[in-house]
């Protein structure tokens, strides 16, 4: 097993796979009375969160307390965080309280990597700027598979602002490890120059794109991107790249709607859309949980 | 004053030949060239170069006196082979007067290591707005004549016309920090395969080569010099060529670090390899190079940008861009240059002291070692290897890019006007 | 941040004979010794069946847990046999102990199995675990917790092909196929076809290492 989960291409198809057999093993917790096991007993879990994010640390945290880890939750109000102190300090802070894993959101690009060079425990990355979201593309993919069977050869489309995501480059990567075929759908001023060396097809054609799909994949738009010249309103990102009950009907009959939350609902994705039968959104958050604990178990359930 | 006896030098890589350094001059070259009571210099096997002459270092005095001074800049220019440098302009305060390019200058003579010539900004605090007080400069105890906001580009083409127009006046050249500011707003790394990979906010080639293009038609219009710092891109390269065949009077400079180094070594996230402009691609390599070898980029300059652990021991983004350069320029020009074919002794020493020497306007540097030119030399062990250890720098600031690497050429000694700054490959002072 | 191993040296009886054979990472039994033949599995198998039958009148309100890997084609055959002899369906799970060992940070990460409870669940049932080796006895203790946080059986017994002493636990088994006098220095390997294409147990001087 790796060291760390800094980025999803730490992971090969072998492991990515492993982590998504012991999720289907640790899902079988939550529908258990005893939502708890012993693994993780005495090992210490930090949850360094210069961002918020209630959800992602939410999740986390569950996963580690149902894995029997300590959780201290170090987020950046309220500690020496917001009083400028640096990463580097905090880091060998944590690695002085004994922290086994730190769990770090931030949003500098590769802060996650840093942070790495600097304690002895294991790092996960929930969230590193416009860099990349490992856990996140792993409960997709985990999502994806338990709904539609499989990932090898499966059409999935990521709808949105991939220039700024960390979810879609996370999935882009993994999901190619996998063997699926990812579709990225954007205005063009939302795609990174340097896309085209990516494992993914590109299209600024959502309507094109949607009836060969098996997952499609909304990313949240920030509203302060209008202002910035990414496109020219609301309402025509709504109606060129929106997700609504036309184009869902578009979709194959098995398709499903997926987003990592939070949403900006008639925005990317209509609410007739976000509440239908083929949206995956609460499942996600259930998922989530279940690929955390694998990932915290793999990293820290053997000797380290 | 000590006189020295060069014995069995490579006179700019030609034949050993021995070198009587006296009273400030190169007294006499050739087998007679001795004295009684002079030092004896064993040169065995090593070149001797006219003393390196750098466009580009940011000494950071006043202001920054953690990351660097003038004297301990001065040492790690000596430790180089360098004999002058030029120190740019945006220190704290910035040196966009007579006051404190004199303050600046005055710190460089009591160093004595070097000598310091200052960079006058063009802008009152770099801020792009009003023009600074470029002629008291001019006629300052430093006598600037390269007048600069680099970290900044000056963007507004009216005050790039007006700087250029104005400067003719005293032969003062202006020398460009070429970004559109509005095309590089939060950018990171060079925009391209890797930017997108990383998530770091790209730093389009564009961005450069379009402020390049537009300065060098102005500087053709108003028939005034400039200068440009650090290009980076092999588009920078075809503007500068296509500038220069219509006899414009541009004047462009490559860091070592560009001629060396590449946008993937941001894949570890390590502020040590974010530099302003960003490592471009191999391709941008390869045209610099060639681009230097023939002339179409005039000069090596180091970029020298020393920050503190604190400034590069961080987030990516929050660290200041800049790399070391002073002590590891030589090595780089010879392992990318040099020992390629690239460049032979004759065209380093054009790109790394005359050459500089002329666009600065300092009369007294750039002279290959002859009776009677100032003695201001170097001497290279060209066979031996150094392996770049940051603590061994002479800057307080560690920010090498290249540290563990093993590179080409020794410096072994340098002189500044027949005093030596560096003996055995050691600071004097 | 981990236990040192340094009390529990190589070779000590610390993880349960069944991983033993599994880990390519220890030692590989020398020139090993047939203990037991497939007829002889066959006929031990046939008789634990009628114990489990005798010893539990008739095998009612019985579910037979089989512990990853061998234990649980062990508890198929034993399933099978009871229902030749009486016809009666004994239900057949599979319980993972993986994340109840307490001898996780000993070694690399191990994949997890898969836990599968029959339908009906265990509360109020008679719970017969089966492996394939007792040997220190904490394969059994991880499954007894696991057992806890699953529900609550009636009864809980425990079925073993051979049992080769060496306890470091209170733990013994209820049927045993094959009482096994072994040294520390040595290694039990049970092969059975549904997972080695072979039905044997071997007896092997351990490499030294």
């Amino acid at each position: 097993m790796i060291a760390h989960l800094l980025s999803a291409a730490d992971l090969d198809r072998e492991t990515a796979t492993l982590v998504l057999d012991t999720a289907t093993e640790m899902a079988t917790v939550a529908g258990r009375e005893v939502k708890k096991l012993p693994t993780l007993r005495g090992r210490t879990v930090v949850n360094l969160f210069y961002e918020d994010s209630t959800r992602t640390r939410t999740s986390f945290e569950v996963a580690a307390k149902r894995l029997s880890a300590d959780v201290i939750n170090f987020s950046a109000k309220g500690s020496s965080v917001s009083k400028g102190e640096s990463l580097k300090d905090t880091a060998l802070t944590l690695q002085a309280m004994g922290a086994d894993a730190v769990v770090i959101r931030h949003s500098a690009s590769g802060a996650a990597h840093r942070l790495a060079h600097w304690v002895d425990g294991s790092v996960v990355n929930a969230g590193d700027g416009t860099h990349e979201h490992p856990t996140q593309a792993l409960l997709d993919a985990y999502t994806m598979r338990s709904r539609l069977g499989k990932l090898d050869g499966v059409r999935v489309a990521i709808v949105g602002d991939v220039l700024h995501s960390r979810v879609a480059r996370s999935n882009v990567t993994l999901l190619a490890t996998l063997g699926a075929e990812v579709t990225l759908v954007s205005p063009p001023t939302l795609l990174p120059v340097g896309v085209d060396s990516w494992p993914a097809a590109v299209s600024y054609d959502l309507d094109a794109v949607l009836p060969d799909t098996d997952a499609v994949m909304m990313l949240r738009v920030q509203r302060e991107r209008m202002n910035d010249s990414f496109f020219p309103s609301a309402r025509e990102y709504a109606r060129r790249y929106g997700l609504d009950g036309a184009r869902m009907r578009a979709l194959p009959d098995h398709a499903i709607v997926m987003h990592p939350g939070p949403m900006n609902r008639g925005m990317e994705i209509a609410p007739e859309v976000a509440d239908s039968a083929r949206s995956t959104i609460v499942e996600q958050v259930a998922n989530g949980v279940s690929v955390r604990m694998a990932v915290l178990y793999l990293l820290l359930g053997g000797k380290s | 004053m000590t006189a020295y006896v060069v014995r069995g030098a490579r006179v700019v890589g030609g034949e050993p030949t021995d070198l009587l350094i006296r009273d400030g001059v190169v007294e006499a070259v050739g087998p007679d060239a001795d004295v009684a009571g002079a030092t004896r210099v064993d040169a065995d096997g090593l070149v001797a170069l006219p003393g390196l002459v750098d466009l580009h270092t940011h000494l950071r005095e006043p202001g920054r006196e953690d990351a660097e001074t003038v004297e301990s800049g001065s040492r790690a220019a000596a430790l180089g082979g360098y004999t002058a440098v030029c120190a740019m302009a945006n220190t704290d305060p910035v040196a966009d007067t007579a006051g404190v390019v004199e303050q600046v200058y005055r710190l460089g003579q009591a160093a004595g290591l070097v000598d310091v010539q200052p960079i006058g900004a063009v802008t009152v605090g770099l801020a792009g707005e009003r023009m600074a007080e470029l002629g008291a400069m001019a006629d300052s105890a430093a006598r600037v004549r390269i007048f600069s906001d680099d970290g900044h580009c000056v963007a507004d083409p009216r005050m790039m016309r007006r700087a250029l127009e104005y400067v003719k006046a005293f032969d003062g050249v202006v020398a460009q920090h070429a970004e559109e500011p509005r095309l590089t707003v939060g950018a990171q790394m060079h925009e391209g395969e890797w930017s997108a990979r990383l998530g770091l906010t790209g730093w389009p080639a564009v961005a450069e080569e379009a402020i390049i293009a537009r300065d060098a038609l102005l500087a053709g219009h108003v028939g005034a010099r400039l200068h440009i710092c650090h290009v980076s891109t092999a588009g920078s390269v075809e503007i500068l060529r296509w500038a220069k065949s219509k006899g414009f009077r541009v004047t462009a400079e490559v860091t070592p670090h560009h001629l060396l180094l590449t946008d993937e070594l941001a894949a570890g996230y390590d502020p040590v390899f974010k530099v302003n402009p960003p490592l471009r691609t191999d391709e941008d390599v390869a045209a610099l190079r060639a681009a230097l070898a023939e002339g179409v980029i005039d000069v090596v300059a180091t970029d020298h940008a020393p920050h503190t652990t604190e400034d590069k021991e961080c987030e990516w983004p929050y660290a200041r861009p800049g790399m070391l350069g002073l002590q590891t320029a030589l090595p780089v020009v010879l392992d990318t240059m040099l020992e390629p074919g690239l460049l032979d002794w004759d065209t380093v020493a054009e790109r790394m002291s005359r050459r500089p020497a002329r666009i600065a306007g300092l009369t007294d540097h750039g002279h290959d070692p002859a009776p009677g030119a100032p003695a201001n030399l170097t001497l290279v062990d060209p066979a031996a290897r150094i392996t770049v250890d940051p603590a061994d720098l002479a800057s307080p600031s560690r920010n090498t890019p290249y540290a563990g690497r093993t590179l080409p050429g020794r410096i072994v000694a340098t002189f500044l006007r027949g005093e030596a700054t560096v003996l055995d490959g050691k600071a004097q002072k | 941040m981990t236990a040192p191993p340094a009390d529990l040296p190589e070779g000590r009886p610390d993880q349960g004979a069944a991983d033993q054979a599994n880990s390519p990472a220890e030692a590989q039994p020398a020139q090993p010794r047939p203990i037991l033949n497939a007829s002889d599995l066959a006929r031990i198998t046939a008789r634990i069946a009628h114990q489990i039958l005798e010893k539990t009148r008739g095998a009612e309100h019985t579910v037979l847990l089989g512990i990853p890997t061998r234990g649980v084609p062990l508890a198929h055959r034993l399933a099978d046999r009871i229902a030749a002899f009486e016809g009666v369906d004994v239900p057949v799970g599979i319980l993972d102990v993986t994340l109840y060992r307490d001898d996780l940070r000993l070694r690399g990460t191990r994949a997890l199995g898969p836990t599968d409870l029959p339908a009906d669940g265990i509360d109020g049932k008679r719970v017969i675990l089966t492996d394939d080796v007792l040997f220190s006895g904490r394969t059994v203790r991880a499954a007894l917790d696991a057992l806890n946080d699953l529900g609550r059986p009636s009864q809980v017994q425990l079925a073993v092909l051979v049992d080769r002493g060496h306890r470091q636990l209170p733990i013994r088994a209820d049927y045993v196929g094959k009482n096994l006098p072994t040294s520390l220095a040595e290694s039990v390997r049970v092969l059975l076809r549904e997972v080695d294409g072979d039905d044997a147990v071997l007896l092997a001087d351990r490499e030294v290492r």
